[in-house]
């Protein structure tokens, strides 16, 4: 990035914070060639940081798998968008479960949890099951005031698959278009809409409409 | 060649400050404005909002979604680099209490993060013993600094409206934008309450000021940092303006170690490690400005030790470190029936509340002292990491689209509907109040303890007391009393006595201030009036730390305009050759 350039910039007319500087840009740095790169503003240990966590796989094949299963189950496409493998909350958890170690044993525990009680039911590790046994399990731990007590590990490990799936699309190109979410552009914000106003029944008092920022319309 | 050696700048400077946030800003600002040739040191790489950037990004350029990280605690478009602990750089505690210290080294320092909530100080903020007889009475009222608050108006910009309250002074404003749905309720509600709901002021620029910022464009992310520098932050308003003088050079990653002094004991200049080539370098100049932050100036100051000071600079007094107080807070949130399924348009408005609460009732009718203020947040903001979690605890409890109770938790296409139904409905409000500066609450000098480059770290020992803890209780009673007016239901904060009302821990707030506190007497007091240390003479700290007493504002608009009228004090000084 262009922080060296600017580093200059801002010491031209500076005898002793440029010579500062210079030393500080010929100073060596282990650094790899292939670090990632991000369209936001990242320090060198960020950098550093993220291509470790980029670097590394946490969950196996067979997770994924099943990983891949639940979230389209939690999160399927419907008439409005796509699913969770759609937008890629697979690949989302592989890393935060790297970037926030505290999810993995739940996670990792979770899944071989699920895989047991399959094997005890339906002689199958749950990727393996039919759709139909798949949802048969599922429906044992997706709805925490229902469930037997016996079940109550599967609901706290749903209800982190829930979590993780739901936050990982919301948070998607697809997903924010689904939400509907309007901001993040330049904009006049000048009161909520008119006809939001008359849906609540609320206005804007008099003072408020006479001393707030006005726009040129 | 000795393998160590303490390399001497090049350039001998006029006056050599330490700390680019709020204090060291405007300090280099005035200061290169008058033609004196100022040298900034930073600790932390050097940071431009216009080039650094997080503005304008979507939650998926993030690979944790926003989430935070070891490297930006306030997550990861937040502007502010560091955090509560910054890796090499420990802190320590005494007697098992309980302090946060925030820190964040880069241009601009913390600056960077703060929500830009921009309220002067109250006349009664200053003589705040004479009315309750706890802590004590500033050497300045609110007329000293009154003519100082005018010029950071005018040359930062706030927004606000003309209320004419007794203790929550005016600024020179410009216009407030309109307040968002949830905003309407909640000030309907206090209405109701009679608790006031007002326009908030906040340093973001509604109309421009000048030819070198832009407007406000009402993206709602201030704490990411701005690219038209439409709000405050020191690195795009007085570092930036500051080096076009062609008066200030700034040495950034440049980790201060000592003042030194000289045989008459009047400080020379700072010595500091060059974070990128790891040497130790000296920095000569007439007049040494620690803004630090108020723990690092502290730090700085006690580490100064030498024949003269023995004690540590600037502290026969013993004084420095104490007195160390943060803001109270306190939080609880909610979910308004009435805007589940709502109708979606853009509502970001400008980065944080557009009304707030000030404080509003008599401490002689209440069990403790001092008041707080009210922050608002809600609506339907950029989702991030968290959204939707939880909604297993929500999606059982109020009907449908169907107008049918589902069952809680779920999955598949109804699940999926549940969070663009539940969108937007949620919001939240925190009280900041006013702690006592009592002297058993400090920071100190660890006497085993380094950081990585060798300097003696600070240990903390700060309690709460019984005044801070009814506080909370107050404030949550408050928040209860509001959410309930709305027709909203608290879906968390409720708090109680086992956890001290959900009362943050002290350091939790980042406004931690009185650790070189100002006064006429040199017995109890570490600068005067104009942040001049009693001891030597050409040293000032123009952080928080002179703070006497918090206020139940943030102190960012009070540190900017102590540090302007002390930078003339300097040039004054300077001009008669007293320093």
């Amino acid at each position: 990035m262009d922080r060296r350039k600017y580093l200059k910039t801002l010491a031209v007319g500076s005898l002793g914070a440029t010579a500062l500087l210079s030393q500080s840009c010929e100073t060596p740095k282990e650094k790899t060639p292939e670090l990632p790169t991000f369209t936001i503003d990242r320090t060198p240990d960020e950098l550093l940081r993220e291509q470790k966590l980029l670097s590394e796989t946490f969950f196996d094949e067979h997770e994924m798998k099943t990983i891949r299963l639940l979230a389209d189950i939690i999160i399927p496409k419907d008439e409005t968008s796509g699913s969770a493998s759609d937008a890629k909350v697979p690949e989302f958890i592989e890393f935060i479960v790297k970037d926030m170690p505290q999810h993995q044993i739940p996670l990792r525990g979770g899944l071989k949890w699920l895989d047991l009680q399959c094997m005890k039911r339906f002689n199958a590790d749950f990727s393996s099951c039919s759709s139909a046994q798949q949802i048969e399990m599922v429906d044992e731990i997706a709805w925490p005031e229902k469930a037997k007590p016996e079940m109550v590990q599967g609901v706290a490990f749903f209800n982190l698959m829930r979590d993780l799936t739901a936050c990982g699309f919301f948070t998607s190109e697809i997903g924010i278009k689904d939400l509907g979410y309007m901001g993040n552009r330049p904009n006049q914000w000048d009161g909520v809409p008119q006809d939001v106003l008359d849906q609540y029944g609320m206005k804007y008092d008099e003072r408020t409409l006479t001393e707030s920022v006005k726009f040129d319309s | 060649m000795p393998d160590f050696q303490i390399k001497k700048t090049a350039k001998d400077y006029d006056v050599c400050i330490v700390g680019s946030g709020a204090g060291g800003g405007m300090a280099a600002y005035v200061l290169a404005n008058a033609g004196i040739k100022v040298v900034l040191l930073e600790a932390g790489p050097l940071y431009d909002p216009a080039k650094n950037v997080t503005q304008l990004k979507w939650p998926w350029e993030s690979p944790r979604r926003g989430a935070s990280s070891p490297y930006r605690h306030f997550g990861d478009f937040d502007a502010a680099y560091g955090g509560w602990e910054i890796e090499g750089e420990p802190y320590t505690h005494k007697d098992g209490t309980k302090f946060d210290w925030f820190r964040s080294r880069m241009l601009g320092g913390r600056t960077n993060h703060w929500g830009r909530i921009s309220l002067r100080f109250g006349p009664k903020d200053f003589k705040r013993k004479s009315i309750d007889g706890l802590g004590d009475d500033w050497p300045i009222n609110y007329d000293d600094i009154a003519p100082y608050y005018d010029k950071v108006d005018r040359l930062i910009g706030v927004f606000g409206s003309k209320e004419n309250l007794p203790n929550d002074p005016d600024s020179i404003f410009l216009p407030p934008p309109k307040p968002r749905l949830h905003e309407l309720f909640i000030k309907e509600a206090g209405t109701k309450l009679n608790i006031p709901v007002i326009p908030s002021r906040l340093s973001i620029l509604t109309k421009p000021i000048n030819n070198e910022r832009g407007a406000c464009f009402y993206c709602s992310q201030c704490n990411r940092g701005c690219t038209v520098y439409g709000d405050f932050s020191s690195s795009s308003v007085l570092v930036n303006p500051a080096l076009k003088t062609g008066n200030v050079d700034v040495i950034p990653n440049a980790m201060a170690r000592e003042v030194i002094t000289d045989s008459t004991g009047k400080a020379t200049g700072i010595s500091f490690v060059n974070k990128d080539d790891k040497q130790e370098y000296t920095v000569n100049a007439k007049v040494v400005v620690l803004a630090a932050s108020a723990c690092e100036s502290a730090r700085l100051l006690l580490n100064s030790k030498s024949s003269l000071f023995s004690n540590g600079l600037a502290n026969a007094s013993g004084v420095v470190g104490k007195y160390l107080h943060d803001s109270t807070g306190a939080s609880m949130g909610g979910i308004l029936p009435k805007l589940i399924g709502r109708k979606r348009y853009n509502e970001d408005g400008v980065g944080g509340m557009h009304v707030y609460t000030p404080w509003w009732l008599d401490n002689k009718k209440l069990d403790f002292a001092r008041g707080y203020h009210i922050e608002y947040w809600g609506g339907m903001g950029m989702p991030g990491y968290g959204f939707g979690f939880g909604m297993q605890g929500l999606n059982g409890k109020y009907p449908g689209r169907d107008g049918n109770t589902k069952e809680a938790g779920g999955y598949g296409a109804s699940l999926k509907d549940d969070y663009r139904y539940f969108y937007g409905a949620t919001f939240g409000m925190a009280g900041r109040g006013e702690a006592i500066a009592r002297e058993d609450n400090y920071c100190e000098i660890d006497p085993t303890t380094v950081d990585k480059f060798g300097i003696p770290v600070l240990r903390f020992h700060y309690k709460w007391s019984d005044q801070e803890v009814k506080q909370a209780k107050h404030m949550k009673e408050t928040f209860a009393e509001i959410i309930d007016k709305m027709g909203g239901v608290v879906t968390w904060g409720k708090g109680s006595a086992e956890n001290d009302y959900g009362l943050e821990a002290p350091g939790r707030i980042i406004h931690e201030v009185g650790t070189t506190r100002m006064g006429n007497d040199p017995k109890k007091s570490v600068v005067n009036k104009f942040n001049q240390a009693h001891e030597v003479k050409n040293l000032f700290v123009v952080d928080g730390g002179p703070f006497v007493s918090q206020a139940d504002k943030n102190p960012t608009w009070t540190i900017l305009a102590l540090s302007m009228r002390a930078s003339e004090y300097i040039i004054d000084e300077l001009k008669k050759q007293n320093i």
